[in-house]
């Protein structure tokens, strides 16, 4: 055999009383190994951007561009930054698509019965609340797979949506342009450059700064990352496990009623039964290419903003730049896989 | 020994059963102030078990648990870190991915009202507790991942985290398993020093020259039942200790007549 024998190969172990071998790293090589998949998911916006923008460049300078990507980006944003917790926590939701169709339902049929806006948004978060926690309280005390679970309960929350609905659509077109409408969805100018600025992108910043605060700083945030790492390590320190995996729908149902309410807001008061529906894959992608990896334990609010923009750029980006919309998925698919090899390099997991 | 005859955990009839196996069958042991107790016990014993319930990650099916003379029910791991115990688990019981600073405080964190973690005075503390153990490497600091540390490194965190906070009692369940010398050596000092401030040391070791080089006080179980106990003072020396647990394995039960009378 050669020399290379198990014994001879093994680095012989670091003690802090011998001599250490190990450097000590520089603050640039630091801050890359912590933020460093929050940069890959910014660095991927920018290269996409880049990519569609020298294809059309006349376009990609025009302010009306934006003004219709700020205006499509935040429910992807509100659904994604909330996802990261699920995730983190070890746990997956694949029910809040139906429960985006159910708030927004919940909202509009307050709102036309003359409800004013705001009070009725209020009511719907706490309906998203209410449902999450519903969720949450089957999945950790039912003890079955979220991602089974909530396989199961977003056809079956649809489900109820659609019998209640029979196929209606509910419009509400007395509140639109009212002072919450305007609040919430308004457009004003940016210094006159004459890119419209909606309102509801300005909510979806403030949105990810609080979940990036309750994830990085809150105690609630820092419980779900280490639920995630290790859950019995977690249990035997005295952490409510369960009451943390809860939480995480909780937020998740949260959140899901927020793009709810958004959503029938940006389509002028307008709400049918399967809205939200095509954010499932949408906003797990966006999740994945904004560095978040699957096994839980860290993850990144940033990225996952990062990730939404990217993942609304492609299919608009892609139109604007020239390709047939056949391209779309195509290039779709080729930025996710590239992305998470870009992430790979950002380090492994850590055990 | 220094310790005094004052218990401060009692632990009556402790039974734990998982589905059909019974892991204690009645277990009574008084832990003193200030004493080191040395738990020892065959594999499959009972003594993870025994340890577990002491951390609180076991719920006794029933007996008793009294610290500081007041009877604990529910007893939680929380309840067991409020009431001054904290424990060293065999695994060490870390978060891998996250620094140093974060496991320390893991579930106790320093928050303000908000509930927002105060990052500066955790940074500050855990700096504190690592000069204390005698964690001297310029490579990590409070924020380097716990995943990167070596095996001695990490058992450093566990330790560091159980001496936040002033427990009254740290339990070390098997502490130097898979540890060098100099590590293992570690460890006896830090031992020595938590005795001499006059805290409790609960020590699980499966070696027993080991346990026998830092305990005042042995404690054996076997099959789920107290076998013998007896103070260091009691015994000729580690070598009648191995040969009393040799008989234990051999008869199921120890000859306690070689025992000397307590002092």
């Amino acid at each position: 055999m050669s020399d290379a024998t198990p014994a001879a190969a093994k680095p012989p172990e670091a003690d802090a009383s011998a001599v250490d071998a190990r450097r000590e790293q520089s603050t640039w090589f630091r801050f890359y190994r912590r933020n460093g998949r929050a940069l890959n998911a910014f660095i991927t916006l920018v290269l996409v951007w880049g990519f569609f923008a020298v294809n059309n460049p006349v376009l990609f300078l025009n302010p009306i561009f934006y003004g219709a990507f700020l205006f499509s980006v935040p429910a992807t944003v509100f659904l994604t930054t909330a996802l990261v917790f699920v995730i983190v926590s070890g746990e997956l939701d694949l029910a809040f698509p139906s429960v985006v169709g159910a708030a927004g339902g919940v909202f509009m049929y307050m709102v036309m019965n003359g409800f004013p806006v705001l009070g009725a948004f209020g009511l719907t978060l706490l309906f998203g609340a209410v449902i999450g926690l519903g969720i949450g309280l089957i999945v950790v005390y039912g003890r079955i797979s979220s991602l089974v679970a909530t396989l199961g309960l977003n056809f079956f929350i649809l489900g109820i949506v659609n019998l209640l609905a029979q196929g209606r659509t509910i419009t509400a077109p007395a509140a639109v342009d009212t002072f919450g409408y305007r609040l919430f969805v308004g457009k004003w100018e940016l210094f006159g450059t004459g890119l419209q600025v909606p309102m509801h992108f300005v909510w979806c910043l403030v949105w990810t700064v609080f979940c990036w605060v309750l994830f990085k700083y809150h105690r609630f945030g820092v419980r779900v990352q280490l639920v995630g790492d290790n859950s019995d390590s977690a249990r035997q320190m005295g952490i409510n496990v369960e009451r943390i995996r809860v939480g995480v729908f909780v937020f998740s149902g949260i959140a899901a009623a927020i793009t709810g309410a958004v959503l029938v807001q940006m389509a002028n008061m307008v709400w049918f039964p399967t809205s939200g529906k095509a954010y499932l894959l949408i906003a797990l992608a966006a999740l994945f290419v904004g560095g978040t990896p699957t096994w839980g334990g860290v993850g990144t609010i940033f990225g996952a903003f990062f990730g939404a923009l990217t993942v609304t750029l492609i299919p608009s980006g892609a139109v604007a730049a020239g390709f047939a919309g056949f391209w779309t998925d195509f290039l779709f698919g080729l930025v996710i896989i590239l992305t998470m090899i870009a992430h790979r390099f950002s380090g492994a997991r850590v055990r | 020994m220094a310790a005094n005859d004052e218990p401060i955990i009692e632990l009556r009839n402790i039974v734990k059963r998982f589905g059909n196996v019974e892991a204690l069958s009645g277990v009574t042991m008084n832990v003193r102030k200030g004493e080191v107790l040395g738990l020892l016990g065959d594999n499959g014993a009972g003594k993870s078990t025994l340890v577990k319930t002491l951390a609180g990650v076991h719920d006794p099916d029933e007996g008793e648990i009294i610290v500081k003379g007041k009877p604990r029910k529910p007893w939680t791991p929380l309840a067991a870190r409020d009431a001054g115990i904290e424990t060293v688990f065999q695994d060490r019981a870390l978060a891998p991915q996250h620094s140093i600073v974060t496991n320390i405080f893991m579930g106790r964190e320093i928050t303000n009202w908000l509930g927002l973690t105060q990052v500066r005075q955790q940074i500050d503390e855990a700096n504190r507790l690592m000069r204390e153990i005698g964690f001297t490497s310029k490579v990590f600091n409070p924020e380097s991942t716990v995943g990167h540390l070596s095996g001695g490194e990490r058992q450093g965190v566990a330790i560091a985290r159980a001496l936040y906070n002033q427990a009254d009692v740290i339990v070390l369940d098997e502490p130097t398993t898979a540890l060098s010398l100099t590590e293992t050596q570690k460890v006896f000092r830090f031992v020595e020093a938590v005795k001499a401030s006059g805290r409790t040391v609960i020590f699980i070791g499966h070696n027993i020259y080991h346990v026998w080089e830092i305990a005042d006080r042995f404690f054996v179980i076997d099959r789920g039942r107290e076998a013998f106990e007896g103070e260091k003072a009691q015994f000729k020396g580690a070598d009648h200790l191995i040969e009393m647990m040799h008989q234990l394995a051999e008869t199921g039960r120890a000859d306690t007549a070689t025992l000397k009378q307590p002092a």
